[in-house]
């Protein structure tokens, strides 16, 4: 078999999820990476939307922020953070919002504002920018962040965006039409929502990953479903595009620009 | 009409103590040259707005020249956390700052109803999120037709917003291009209005019928100064310097490695200065 990290398989196994009719919101970072692989691999046709404005981008490398020149010249059209906002977004015309998050819970709701009481944090985190939003209007959620005990907890200090809520049907009693998150890609394996109770289960397990680890690393009670399956290792193709763009991006954000101001 | 005139010109006549301040750009044109001149003439308890407060906002934040602060995104794009901006709020380090927390829907909706003179926005936002619970400013209205109950915040009204923006003409009218934020609403939703460009030039020649243009009339001061969205970029003129975005974090850190870094590239340093630092990365723009 192939050596690959485990960061490498939850980026492939998160560009996987999307397809090439997608109409995709992109959060930076990880997700950032999932979205630009799906489009290098089986998806070329889809639309990437990034929240500064870029509509249909294809950009050479990642960018290190939502709003590079990169994403604008390589767009189909750029319009102003109002228009992203509210004629696409809330609209209802993006199909698939891709979203990562310091900590989220069983219910799949995420937490990028504060750690600790919010008048008086122990960390104050970068706050949710466009997350509330694209929780609620986007027709679905994917989400993909490490299963760390840091990261995967028993009690969110502060629902940034909401998930699936207390679970259940908690979404459609707030008047929600939209599904929320459908998965959530680890880089042990991959959880989506019980369909009655919408608690996060365990459906797919990376190769060479034990249950156990996944126990171990998660801050809840962990639940597996009754099939689980081993998620198909990544390709010599899929490899190879993600270690490409990586390397791109990498040597595209050292220089130039040492200079002091 | 548009005056034009020296940076240090516009910023004495248009910011003062107290004033609530928005300087835009999403991660494209930020104002840093600005920023750094109302940092030099001291100004002090301004009420800071921006969307995307990174790095600049983190400079005012640092030396103590903010009272408050509202934003809907905090951090150091694709780099971490802004230490400054957290040093303030987590230890009131070099002193306590309010802030008024939303998200980027909320903002930019406030932003397009102050431009339009409402009193406030309306839009569907921030179901089942926390934020309403601890921001007095979001509250919910009924649809006078459907009964559906949406969010509701103040519209934004700053004293003054400052911005960059590529060209502008003799006239004072102003040309923007690329990623364009939210920059025009937050012009249109402001008293006083300081735009910094690129280029002063004869002709605008908007390269379409549709561009962005902001008309003299509807900005307060224009003043050309090159480089002055350095290290964010110019679409067009130069690059974003991530190896900067990057190298801010461990600047920023230490109270004292900032103390150091403001004195000598801000207080001790002239808006002339940014066309030099722009001028090193712009090589594979032109």
């Amino acid at each position: 078999m192939t050596d690959f990290t485990p960061t490498e398989m939850m980026t492939i196994a998160a560009a996987r999820a999307l397809s090439n009719d997608d109409v995709c919101f992109v959060g930076i970072g990880a997700p950032s990476a999932a979205c630009n692989v799906a489009r290098l691999t089986h998806a070329p046709d889809i639309t990437l939307i990034y929240e500064s404005g870029t509509v249909g981008t294809k950009p050479d490398v990642l960018p290190l922020s939502i709003g590079d020149g990169e994403l604008c010249d390589t767009a189909l059209f750029t319009v102003s953070v109002p228009e992203m906002f509210r004629y696409w977004l809330q609209g209802g015309r993006i199909t698939t919002g891709f979203l990562g998050g310091a900590q989220i819970d069983r219910f799949a709701n995420l937490n990028t504002t504060v750690v600790g009481p919010y008048d008086h944090p122990k960390v104050r985190l970068p706050g949710g920018g466009g997350a509330p939003e694209i929780a609620s209007n986007c027709g679905r959620i994917f989400i993909t962040m490490a299963l760390t005990k840091r990261g995967f907890v028993e009690t969110l200090p502060f629902v940034t965006s909401m998930g699936h809520g207390e679970g259940g049907n908690h979404r459609e009693r707030l008047g929600l039409t939209t599904s929320g998150p459908t998965r959530v890609i680890t880089d042990l394996c991959i959880l989506e929502p019980d369909l009655e109770t919408k608690e996060l289960t365990v459906t797919s397990i990376h190769p060479g990953v034990a249950r156990d680890q996944i126990a171990g690393n998660c801050g809840w009670a962990i639940k597996f479903a009754g099939t689980v399956v081993e998620t198909p290792a990544p390709t010599q193709t899929e490899l190879s595009v993600l270690r490409d763009i990586n390397a791109r991006t990498r040597k595209a954000h050292e220089g130039p620009g040492k200079e002091a101001a | 009409m548009a005056k034009i005139m020296s940076l240090a010109e516009a910023v004495a006549e248009n910011v003062r103590d107290g004033d609530t301040v928005a300087m835009e750009g999403f991660t494209h044109l930020i104002p840093y040259a600005a920023g750094h001149e109302v940092i030099r003439q001291g100004r002090k308890d301004l009420f800071l707005v921006r969307m995307t407060p990174d790095i600049l906002y983190d400079q005012l934040i640092g030396v103590g020249a903010a009272r408050g602060m509202k934003f809907s995104w905090g951090g150091n794009p694709g780099v971490g956390s802004l230490h400054r901006f957290r040093d303030a709020v987590e230890n009131q380090w070099p002193r306590p700052i309010e802030i008024e927390e939303h998200s980027h829907a909320a903002m930019a909706n406030a932003y397009e109803a102050g431009a339009a003179n409402l009193p406030f926005a309306t839009f569907r936002g921030y179901v089942g999120a926390d934020l309403p619970k601890v921001n007095l400013n979001i509250r919910s209205i009924a649809c006078p037709f459907t009964g559906e109950m949406l969010a509701a915040v103040p519209a934004i009204r700053p004293d003054v917003t400052i911005i960059h923006a590529q060209r502008a003409d003799r006239k004072g009218n102003v040309l923007i291009e690329g990623i364009i934020g939210v920059q025009k609403e937050a012009v249109l939703a402001a008293r006083r209005s300081i735009v910094t460009v690129e280029e002063i030039v004869g002709e605008l020649a908007p390269p379409s019928p549709n561009s962005v243009v902001l008309p003299g009339w509807a900005v307060t001061a224009v003043a050309e100064v090159p480089g002055g969205a350095f290290p964010s970029y110019a679409h067009g003129y130069y690059p974003r310097s991530n190896a900067f975005y990057i190298r801010w974090d461990e600047i920023a850190r230490d109270r004292e490695t900032f103390s150091a870094w403001i004195k000598e590239n801000v207080l001790d340093a002239k808006p002339e200065d940014f066309a030099h630092h722009a001028a090193k990365t712009s090589a594979k723009v032109a």
